[in-house]
C-alpha cells in the first residue's frame, strides 16, 4: 500500500498527538521563560516561593489571560493547586461538544507556559492540568493547574 | 563609562563579557570571577535580612586601587557586572543604577528574542550597540 503522499505520522494518530502537544507545550515553555524575565522586570526580588506563586496567579495571568488566578492552594510542601473558574481559552470551547478534542491542545500550552516562568524564576516544576465541571453550570469551563515544585538547585560556587 | 561589563547565567557561566580593547582582557575575566563571590554573599545576606523586599542593585561589590566593581542580580538569578574606572570620579550612584537598568532592559530584550536559547552566549548585535556606548570612548 502506498503511503508516500502521506505525512509520515498520519499512520499512527495517537503519537501524532502526543508529540504535538509536547511540542505545543515546548512552545509554551520558551513563551514562559521569556515572560518569567520580562513581567517581574520592575519589581523587587522575591524572597520566597509564595511571592513568585503570587506573581504566577496574579501578574503572570493577568497578563496573558487579563484575569486573575481564582484560588491558590498548597500543602506547604512544594505542591501547589491553582484555580481558574473560567479560563478565557476553554470558555469558547466549552459552549458546545463540537470541538472538545481540541482543549489538551491549549492545556498544553499553558502547562509549558507556567514551567517556562517558573524555571526562569529559579524552580523546576512539573505542571498538570485538568478540567473540573463546575457544580453550578452545566457546561465546563473551570481548570485546575496542580504542580509540584522541586527545590531550586543550590548552585555550587567552585572553591577557587 | 565602564571599563568591562559581564552577564553572568544563574549557573555562574558567562553569557556575555566584554572590555575595552586596549587592556588586558584576562586581568577583568578574573576580576568579574572573583566578584561572584560577593555577589553570592550579599544575595545570602539579602534572604536573612528582615527587609521587606530584596532590591535588585547591589551596589558597589569591592573597590581595588584602579578600578570599581559593581553588581546587579534580576529576579532569575542573572548577574550583570560592571567594573568601572576609579579615577572617573564623576560617575554617581544614580548613574551606575541607571546604566544597570538599561542592560537589564537590553537583557530582557534579547531573552524575549524567539531566536534565542536561555543559556546560550547572547550574540544580539543590539545588545552589543548598548554595550558599546556604555563602554569607554577609545579615541
Amino acid at each position: 500500500m502506498a503511503a508516500s503522499a502521506q505525512h509520515p505520522y498520519s499512520q499512527f494518530p495517537h503519537q501524532a498527538q502526543k508529540i504535538g502537544l509536547s511540542i505545543l507545550e515546548s512552545m509554551g515553555f520558551r513563551v514562559g521563560q521569556a515572560l518569567g524575565e520580562r513581567l517581574p522586570q520592575e519589581t523587587l526580588g522575591f524572597r520566597e516561593e509564595l511571592d513568585v506563586l503570587k506573581f504566577l496567579c496574579k501578574d503572570l495571568w493577568v497578563a496573558v489571560f487579563h484575569k486573575q488566578m481564582d484560588s491558590l492552594h498548597t500543602d506547604h510542601q512544594g505542591t501547589y493547586v491553582l484555580q481558574d473558574n473560567s479560563f478565557p481559552l476553554l470558555v469558547p470551547i466549552a459552549s458546545g461538544l463540537q470541538y472538545m478534542e481540541e482543549a489538551p491542545k491549549f492545556l498544553a500550552f499553558t502547562c509549558g507556559l507556567l514551567c517556562g516562568a517558573l524555571s526562569t524564576l529559579g524552580f523546576q516544576s512539573l505542571v498538570t492540568a485538568s478540567v473540573t465541571a463546575l457544580p453550578a453550570c452545566e457546561s465546563w469551563r473551570g481548570c485546575l493547574w496542580g504542580f509540584t515544585l522541586f527545590s531550586p538547585r543550590t548552585h555550587l560556587t567552585c572553591g577557587t | 563609562m565602564a571599563v568591562c561589563i559581564a552577564v553572568i547565567a544563574k549557573e555562574n557561566y558567562p553569557l556575555y563579557i566584554r572590555s575595552t580593547p586596549m587592556e588586558n582582557e584576562l586581568k577583568f575575566h578574573y576580576m568579574v570571577h572573583t566578584s561572584l563571590d560577593v555577589v553570592d554573599e550579599k544575595i545570602s545576606a539579602m534572604g536573612k535580612a528582615l527587609v521587606d523586599q530584596r532590591e535588585l542593585y547591589l551596589g558597589l561589590l569591592y573597590p581595588t586601587e584602579d578600578y570599581k566593581v559593581y553588581g546587579f542580580v534580576t529576579n532569575s538569578k542573572v548577574k550583570l557586572v560592571m567594573v568601572v574606572d576609579s579615577s572617573n570620579t564623576a560617575l554617581r550612584d544614580n548613574e551606575i543604577r541607571s546604566m544597570f537598568r538599561k542592560l537589564h532592559n537590553s537583557y530582557t530584550d534579547v531573552m524575549c528574542n524567539p531566536f534565542y536559547n536561555p543559556g546560550d552566549r547572547i550574540q544580539s548585535r543590539a545588545f552589543d550597540n548598548m554595550v558599546t556606548s556604555m563602554m569607554i570612548q577609545v579615541c
